[in-house]
């Protein structure tokens, strides 16, 4: 059972009236995510679909303090805020960098593998809504095979996700996580645990984009779920190295229950030509990482 | 009695920056800046600066981190070089707009390509747009002495301040430096406050996206909008001339060493011919000049310590009774001249100081400038200023054209 099912902080740090868009997987787990952070928490933010969340000057529907930074500094961004709290005695205040899939994976890695690299004691969250959704749907290198986007919008994206996770995974950090808004005590958890454990933590959210994956806002939860049940996206945590299994994902390993991927990719405009051969391709490419899961899993 | 130290000018900067007290320092190796941030290293790992030196993997980071750390309230350093200023760019910007007392060195150098690892001042001209204010350093004293200072300046203004200074020609050249005791720097320095404090009991967003007009705050109170922001950061350099001159009136009482204007001089009280320049360039012109006065020309050198700011109206009455005015520069705006030149000719316009000007393209990527040098290339140019043709213009010294 989830460990925080009855104890979920019940102050909210995310008020209404932000501006993300209708159905925006973003906007439900950072609600959990920053309960889960609670107070003594400083943010920063680069540019992407949070910082509109966040809102325009002089107002702001977040209650948690947030410094905003360039699109490729976020996680020197969060090594500053350590190195400042640090020289001037605010040793209790946990750092928590929150950026894109653009910001993580493209624009942001060199930053964030030097913060790593260095031990940083940070949390780096990366909300990983497979694109640039906040200029309106750009190709990163996170975006699946077969995907339309703006700059892939006749052949498709060409090439396989990055496994952002695996480059994560060799900077042999203190913690490791992934997390889904369909399962807010998942994440929860994952973050009640992230902000005790000392050292550079990696977090990475699955958060479906109704206009940029184009489905109807109302089944944000029905597609991550999908993503987890075909194995798109799978659910972990690595502590020290060790790897594990956790929600439905531990249990569609030990079940091998697995859906096909074709269930997740039907239901989203962006893979309406996505061809046969990129589809088996996409299907071997999500068998292989679900196979080596499974052998770090077994150990 | 402050003691005497013979020393390079990156060993001057990181001195300084130890006598600042400096709490978090971060940057990235560049030639000719790397023994500024290696000093360091031995300061803080021996324990003699208490600080936090975060080695990053890029000088984007190295700023990035001074601005980060800057807002929680830490005094920060930096330094760097051509191209690492360069990577900076984005985030000068950034560190200006975010009002922030950021000190940094930059040790001038030239910008590729091709590759050059030697001086000219390229780099930090190329980024004078950014909102930072530049002081420009002659020798390594200035350099001590011009760090010490900018860290008043930058928290009393609240902008970041870039100390110049030309690489190899003072960076590793071993001077004579009168180290300012420490206890002097403490009663000069007060401790950083930052202008806002990040944290849980009043949370900000700060820096967010921002809208051309103006919007009220959930208090219902009208906030400034982009441009008011802007104009203030630009109303924060105009003033912080005052500033500037009172902090170096201020420092030059405490040590008996002149800062009390923006501009140096020499010999330039009876002087017809001006030269001018900044950083070591200008230094070189004084022995320009004595060479000049043994011909009987009586010339003098101004010497340009601010350049953002610009110090227009010392420029002006510096100017006033010029028959002549060589402006020497170590850098240029392609498809114009020098960066330094355009900028007095527009203090003047409309003066009616309106001396003939000629703009010396000098020792661009290590270019050797020696003083026979500028001291024949001002006899040409003052016998070329007699005709009504050659008034303006821009001259490239010891270059094949």
């Amino acid at each position: 059972m989830p460990e925080n099912l009855f104890k979920v902080n019940k102050e909210e740090y995310m008020l209404p009236g932000n501006r993300s868009c209708q159905g925006c997987g973003l906007s439900l787990a950072y609600r959990y995510a920053l309960k889960a952070l609670r107070e003594n928490t400083i943010l920063t933010v680069p540019a992407s679909c949070l910082t509109v969340l966040h809102g325009l000057y002089p107002t702001t529907s977040v209650t948690i303090p947030c410094l905003n930074c360039t699109f490729a500094s976020t996680a020197a961004s969060a090594a500053g805020l350590v190195a400042g709290l640090a020289a001037t005695g605010r040793t209790d205040t946990t750092v928590v960098a929150f950026a894109g899939d653009g910001g993580t994976y493209d624009i942001g890695i060199q930053a964030l593998s030097g913060a790593a690299e260095r031990g940083t004691d940070f949390i780096f969250v990366c909300y990983d809504n497979e694109g640039y959704m906040n200029t309106g749907t750009q190709r990163s290198s996170a975006t699946p095979m077969g995907a339309i986007t703006t700059t892939t919008p006749i052949l498709t994206k060409e090439q396989n996700k990055k496994d952002m996770l695996k480059i994560m995974e060799a900077h042999d950090i203190a913690y490791i996580a992934t997390t889904t808004p369909a399962y807010p005590i998942d994440l929860y958890d994952k973050f009640v645990k992230a902000k005790r454990i000392k050292g550079t933590r990696y977090m990475q959210i699955h958060v479906p984009c109704p206009p940029g994956w184009g489905y109807p806002p109302r089944d944000t939860v029905k597609m991550a779920r999908l993503a987890i049940e075909t194995g798109v996206f799978v659910l972990f945590e690595m502590e020290n190295g060790k790897f594990r299994f956790t929600g439905r994902s531990k249990s569609l390993a030990e079940k091998g229950n697995r859906l096909p991927l074709i269930n997740y990719i039907e239901r989203q405009d962006r893979f309406k030509k996505i061809s046969d051969e990129q589809l088996h391709s996409m299907q071997k490419f999500i068998d292989n990482k679900w196979n080596e899961y499974q052998k770090k899993a077994e150990g | 009695m402050a003691e005497v130290q013979i020393m390079t000018g990156n060993t001057a900067a990181a001195t300084a920056v130890k006598l600042c007290q400096v709490q978090v320092v971060s940057a990235y190796p560049i030639t000719p800046q790397t023994s500024v941030t290696e000093t360091l290293s031995q300061f803080i790992e021996s324990g003699e600066l208490k600080a936090e030196y975060v080695r990053v993997e890029s000088e984007h980071s190295a700023m990035t981190v001074c601005i980060s750390a800057s807002t929680v309230g830490a005094r920060v350093f930096t330094s760097t070089s051509s191209h690492g200023l360069l990577y900076m760019h984005e985030q000068l910007h950034w560190a200006a707009g975010s009002r922030l007392p950021i000190v940094m060195c930059c040790v001038n150098r030239g910008v590729g390509a091709p590759w050059s690892i030697f001086n000219d001042q390229q780099d930090s001209i190329s980024q004078r747009d950014t909102g930072w204010i530049q002081l420009y350093c002659r020798d390594n004293q200035e350099i001590i002495d011009t760090v010490i200072q900018a860290y008043r300046i930058a928290e009393e203004v609240y902008a970041p301040v870039m100390v110049c200074y030309d690489g190899f020609v003072l960076s590793h050249t071993m001077m004579p430096v009168c180290l300012p005791d420490a206890d002097m720097v403490n009663s000069f320095l007060p401790p950083y406050k930052p202008h806002t404090i990040l944290s849980a009991d009043n949370p900000r967003n700060i820096n967010p996206v921002i809208f051309p007009g103006m919007r009220k705050n959930s208090a219902g109170i009208l906030c400034d909008g982009y441009m008011e922001i802007r104009y203030k950061l630009q109303e924060t350099l105009e003033k912080s001339r005052d500033v500037i001159v009172s902090t170096g009136i201020k420092y030059s009482k405490l040590t008996g060493r002149d800062y009390s204007g923006m501009l140096w001089h020499y010999k330039t009280d009876d002087a017809e011919v001006i030269l001018t320049g900044m950083g070591s360039i200008a230094t070189e012109a004084t022995v320009a000049v004595d060479e000049l006065r043994l011909k009987g020309i009586k010339a003098g050198v101004l010497g340009v310590r601010v350049f953002r700011p610009f110090p227009h109206a010392a420029i002006q009455q510096a100017l006033q009774n010029a028959r002549a005015v060589i402006v020497l520069e170590k850098d240029i705006s392609y498809g114009y001249e020098g960066a330094l030149c355009s900028d007095i000719k527009a203090a003047l316009y409309g003066t009616g100081i309106n001396p003939p000007l000629h703009n010396f393209i000098a020792g661009l990527g290590g270019r050797d400038v020696k003083a026979r040098e500028i001291f024949e290339a001002v006899q040409t140019s003052l016998t070329e200023m007699n005709n009504k043709n050659t008034q303006n213009k821009t001259i490239w010294i010891n270059c094949r054209q």
